[in-house]
């Protein structure tokens, strides 16, 4: 019913737009981008606090005013999107069915997609807290939006489980919108926030961090009225005798994100366990020929920054394949051992890529004073020290494209954390 | 002409304490009469107790004792149900059911199972041989000897069918108050006519006959008139659901054999295709205690593991106890009470209770019919039409119902995409829904993975404006559970 | 006098001590770069910090816009800028950088729009 599109975006948060300006500035026009809230930039527009932006445009930003930079160059670069409007299905030859109260149901048909759908909150269920289900419970990026964008708060006494950023963001948050922020959990004993999160969301206002706990009962029957914390054991388990009781009316869960990959799934491409995003090459593109992914929806990130860059990098990729395709063959396997978790990409096809291939990885554990290795088949090509590596910082190696192409026969790229 | 005293004094004919599945089931029979019926139910909406949280599974009817009530109504609801929701536009699918034996030398206890069910009534029943246990679900365990298949086994979605009922009754005729409790009953009589008073937390209420279907309470109610005297215990059963991803884990519903760990918990799929494994059963003193346990949680993923050794646990998006009404004398209690004229006891209504509930309703309103010389109505309404749904609708379907309303084409929750147009249907319906809870009950918002994450803030936006109140008066369910506690910096 | 804080430099967050002497940080231990000495330095002495929060829109496409210190403020007059963001509320359209309220607390610092808000009826039309 409507005009084919070179490129298909699905989702206008950070990813979805820098990938479909990137594509822009690689010389396509035909884009469309498909967004299901009421206006462009995601989840940013709900982020009103600073700290965006400090590698993209050497400045602090707040989420709203990063977002707004990106929409203006949409915008200024005349790429289409369609906002309030909801992708239902994108079928395995790219042809994008959504629906919106104007166009009603409809479909597109896109050279290449490029999925940019973010990632959701797990919600209580997925932790198995037991107790009682009452009005209270909130995650911590509900919470956020009720309190920024809608200006209601949802509670005055609060409990909070999960120390990621968004958890001690929202700490604060709460506290200086008005409501008293009693404790904040954490199952680890580490928290995933950054340190500058901690010091400013926490300890400016006597917000007790605890280490190694979790919430192990929920109380109230129609409005939370309280939780029980217990600390855990090496395996996470509540150790008897150490439980508490807090009196609250709110718990803010804060534990953790999950790519929304449905639609993915539903096209029969290949995720990879550990990312619940899917595989992708050097392209950033999946096991489907011309469908890209970016963002968060292909691994959670902790800066948005970083989220820009590995779209941008979708979104020239994209650009390519519609203007003269990419090479396809046996590609270099990249692994992930010794630490870490996974890396995006997990295959490299050298001719594909731009000259500085950007590796993104996570390490499983805390690591001090240890060494990044990589390996080029059984060769130690890099050996680099980083005094500190966590699970909740994204570490990158960049590999260089010459060096691979000079590899003739290269099977495997091993990245590896090894200790002192 | 002034209306003669009885009138005035019994405001109804007929009175059901509780709207749950039993009550509404009862009432949508009642209201092919020609009765001045009203419900009573404490909390903000039907289907708020035990109705809410089971296994929503329509039992074949193998597992009752032959010639007792259960036995009895779990056969004639099994059979009502498909074409009930033909009538009543509620999900409902005739999946079969398996009860799986683990041990060689059990494999006779499973023949007495089929004996028993044939003495009920059940028909198709069939002992599978453990090859054709994995041929029909390959993901069951190899530890399963031998299976009882059911054919006539199905799933409904409780809500669905307890909704249903309720607003097929509110359009006959049917008065529903809610947010109103019963404190007490009394046998009273006026001008010859005998009758019931009942004293609520609103008022005063007068009823020539009572329907007792007050779930866990039913024993308090029916202590308070008879001399035969109730005792129910509740059963908590907990349960997880998984998500949709899972739903072809099983086709089946998945029962075992009672084992040393005890009694079983069963693998389900459910009529929305998520994965549901449970319930637990421990006998506890609280009525209220709907809370879920480390311990009930953990029991489920043991003994479901049983059945099959990979239920995908990982994928769990909620748990939730719901707590049977089981009466000591282990059968349903249903019709007139012997020493209390015109109460008529729906009591004791535990698993199969789901499945009965049709059955219960149309039986008991026969009989109380008959007791109070009713005659059937000249117009009934038969057929109730449900919420459209857009995530099962065709795209030819959707597309029209788009153009004609297009707040069907604006979806509010991703997860199970659920649009403006039903939510703000699922408000204005009959007896529509005033909170969170309401609207997620009737249309599935908020019901997905994200279990509300996302849609919360938006349904509250739609229901404030339907309802014509502010957010901060919004609840989740009804009662103290406001979803808000004000204004940012409010208290600075 | 010692005092104690985390650095906020990388996510080694280190315990740092410092010795401060009147107005004046005389040394700092417990660092193990550069960073920490000049943060402890700072934070010890004059700790400032960005505030964001949000306030009421009239007429806009949404109910709130986002606002935040244009620059840092003294960290112990965050409470007072909140509270002098009670009761502001704007008319739409609001562009980012906009003043919402000047010199906040008496910090010499103004309050600025961080979002663009359209004017309900233009998002009608």
């Amino acid at each position: 019913m409507r005009k084919d599109y070179d490129i298909v975006v699905i989702g206008g948060g950070p990813a979805g737009m820098a990938a479909a300006a990137s594509a822009r500035e690689s010389g396509i026009t035909n884009i469309l981008i498909l967004e299901r809230d009421r206006e462009l930039g995601g989840i940013l527009n709900q982020c009103i606090h600073n700290g965006f932006g400090l590698h993209t445009f050497k400045e602090e930003l707040t989420g709203p005013e990063y977002a707004a930079r990106f929409i203006s160059k949409v915008k200024e670069a005349g790429i289409d999107y369609m906002l309030n409007t909801m992708v239902l299905d994108i079928s395995p030859d790219k042809e994008v069915t959504a629906m919106n109260r104007e166009e009603g149901l409809f479909t597109v048909r896109a050279g290449a997609v490029i999925l940019a759908m973010g990632c959701r909150e797990r919600p209580r269920g997925a932790l198995n807290i037991p107790g009682y289900r009452p009005a209270g419970i909130y995650s911590a990026g509900t919470a956020q939006r009720l309190v920024n964008i809608e200006g209601f708060l949802p509670g005055r006494e609060v409990v909070i489980l999960g120390s990621g950023d968004i958890g001690l963001i929202m700490a604060r948050r709460m506290t200086l919108e008005g409501a008293k922020v009693k404790v904040v959990a954490e199952l680890m004993p580490y928290s995933g926030g950054l340190k500058r999160n901690i010091v400013q969301c926490l300890d400016d206002f006597g917000i007790p961090l605890k280490l190694s706990h979790t919430v192990i009962d929920i109380d109230g029957k129609e409005r939370v009225k309280g939780v029980t914390l217990a600390r855990v054991d090496e395996n996470r388990k509540p150790i008897p005798g150490t439980e508490e009781y807090i009196p609250c009316d709110t718990l803010l869960l804060s534990v953790g994100l999950v790519p929304e990959n449905e639609l993915t799934k539903g096209m029969g491409i290949d995720l990879m366990r550990a990312t619940s995003g899917p595989k992708v090459n050097e392209s950033m593109e999946t096991s489907r020929e011309g469908v890209f992914a970016c963002g968060n929806v292909l691994h959670v990130h902790d800066l948005v920054d970083y989220v820009t860059q590995e779209s941008e990098e979708a979104g020239k990729a994209a650009a390519r394949y519609i203007k003269s395709g990419l090479k396809r063959g046996a590609a270099v396997e990249v692994e992930a051992a010794g630490g870490v978790r996974y890396t995006v990409p997990s295959s490299i096809q050298p001719e594909n890529a731009e000259d500085k291939i950007v590796v993104r990885f996570r390490v499983g554990d805390v690591y001090k004073d240890s060494w990044i290795s990589v390996y080029y088949d059984k060769e130690r090509i890099l050996h680099r020290k980083k005094r500190i590596m966590a699970p909740g910082e994204m570490e990158q190696v960049i590999l260089k494209k010459e060096e691979l192409q000079k590899r003739m026969g290269l099977k495997k790229i091993t990245i590896t954390i090894e200790e002192a | 002409m002034a209306p003669e005293i009885w009138e005035v004094r019994f405001m109804y004919d007929v009175v059901v304490i509780g709207a749950g599945v039993t009550g509404c089931a009862v009432a949508r029979e009642l209201s092919r009469y020609d009765l001045k019926i009203c419900v009573l139910e404490r909390e903000e909406d039907v289907c708020c107790g035990t109705s809410k949280a089971n296994s929503g599974i329509v039992h074949a009817g193998h597992d009752a004792r032959p010639g007792s009530l259960k036995a009895k109504f779990n056969l004639m609801g099994n059979e009502m149900m498909e074409d009930l929701s033909k009538e009543l536009d509620f999900p409902f699918r005739r999946n079969g059911s398996m009860v799986l034996c683990f041990k060689e030398e059990e494999k006779g206890k499973l023949e007495e199972l089929k004996r028993q069910g044939e003495e009920n009534g059940v028909k198709g029943l069939r002992i599978l041989e453990r090859e054709e246990i994995r041929r029909m679900e390959p993901n069951l365990t190899e530890n399963a000897v031998a299976a009882l298949y059911a054919p006539s086994g199905g799933i409904v979605c409780p809500f669905g069918l307890t909704i249903a009922l309720a607003e097929n009754a509110y359009v006959n005729g049917a008065e529903f108050r809610f947010n109103t409790e019963v404190a007490s009953i009394e046998r009273v009589s006026d001008t010859g006519r005998e009758g019931y008073l009942l004293r609520t937390d609103k008022g005063e209420i007068r009823s020539r006959a009572v329907v007792n279907a007050a779930g866990v309470y039913a024993d308090t109610f029916n202590n308070m008139v008879s001399g035969r005297k109730l005792s129910i215990i509740p059963r908590k059963g907990e349960y997880r659901l998984l998500d949709k991803s899972t739903g072809k884990f099983v086709d089946k519903t998945i029962f075992q054999m009672p084992t040393e760990l005890g009694k079983g918990v069963l693998i389900t799929p459910t009529v929305h295709g998520n994965l549901m494994v449970g319930p637990t059963a421990a006998d506890i003193e609280d009525k209220e205690g709907v809370n879920t346990t480390a311990e009930g949680l953990e029991e489920v993923a043991l003994k479901a593991a049983l059945s099959a050794e990979h239920v995908p646990g990982g994928q769990v998006i909620t748990s939730f106890a719901g707590l049977r009404a089981h009466e000591a004398g282990d059968d349903f209690v249903i019709g007139e009470a012997e020493d209390a004229a015109f109460f008529f006891n729906a009591a004791g209504i535990e698993s199969p209770g789901l499945t009965s509930a049709p059955a219960i309703g149309a039986v008991l309103a026969e009989e109380i019919a008959g007791r109070l010389g009713a005659v059937r109505k000249e117009k009934f309404q038969v057929e109730r039409k449900g919420i459209f749904c857009v995530s099962t609708a065709t795209k030819e379907e959707l597309a029209d119902r788009i153009k004609e309303n297009p707040a069907y084409g604006n979806v509010i929750c991703r997860c199970e995409t659920v649009t403006e147009g039903e939510i703000r249907d699922a408000v204005r319906r009959p007896l529509g829904a005033k909170s969170l809870d309401g609207v997620k009950r009737r249309t599935r918002a908020g019901m997905g993975r994200c279990q509300s994450g996302f849609c919360s803030p938006k349904v509250m936006e739609i229901l404030a404006e339907e309802l014509g109140c502010s957010k901060l008066e919004l609840t989740k369910s009804g009662h103290g559970s406001y979803l808000l506690a004000g204004l940012d910096k409010e208290n600075l | 006098m010692r005092k104690e804080l985390t650095c906020i430099g990388c996510p080694m967050g280190c315990q740092l001590t410092a010795v401060v002497e009147g107005n004046e940080v005389v040394s700092v231990e417990g660092n193990t770069c550069a960073k920490g000495a000049s943060y402890a330095k700072k934070e010890c002495i004059a700790p400032q910090r960005t505030v964001t929060s949000s306030v009421r829109v009239e007429g806009g496409v949404l109910k709130m816009v986002s606002v935040k210190t244009a620059e840092e403020i003294p960290k112990e007059k965050t409470g007072s800028c909140m509270k002098a963001l009670k009761d502001i509320c704007v008319k739409a359209p609001v562009h980012i950088g906009d003043i919402i309220l000047a010199d906040v607390a008496g910090t010499g610092v103004n309050i600025i729009a961080t979002k663009n808000i359209d004017p309900a009826e233009r998002a009608l039309a």
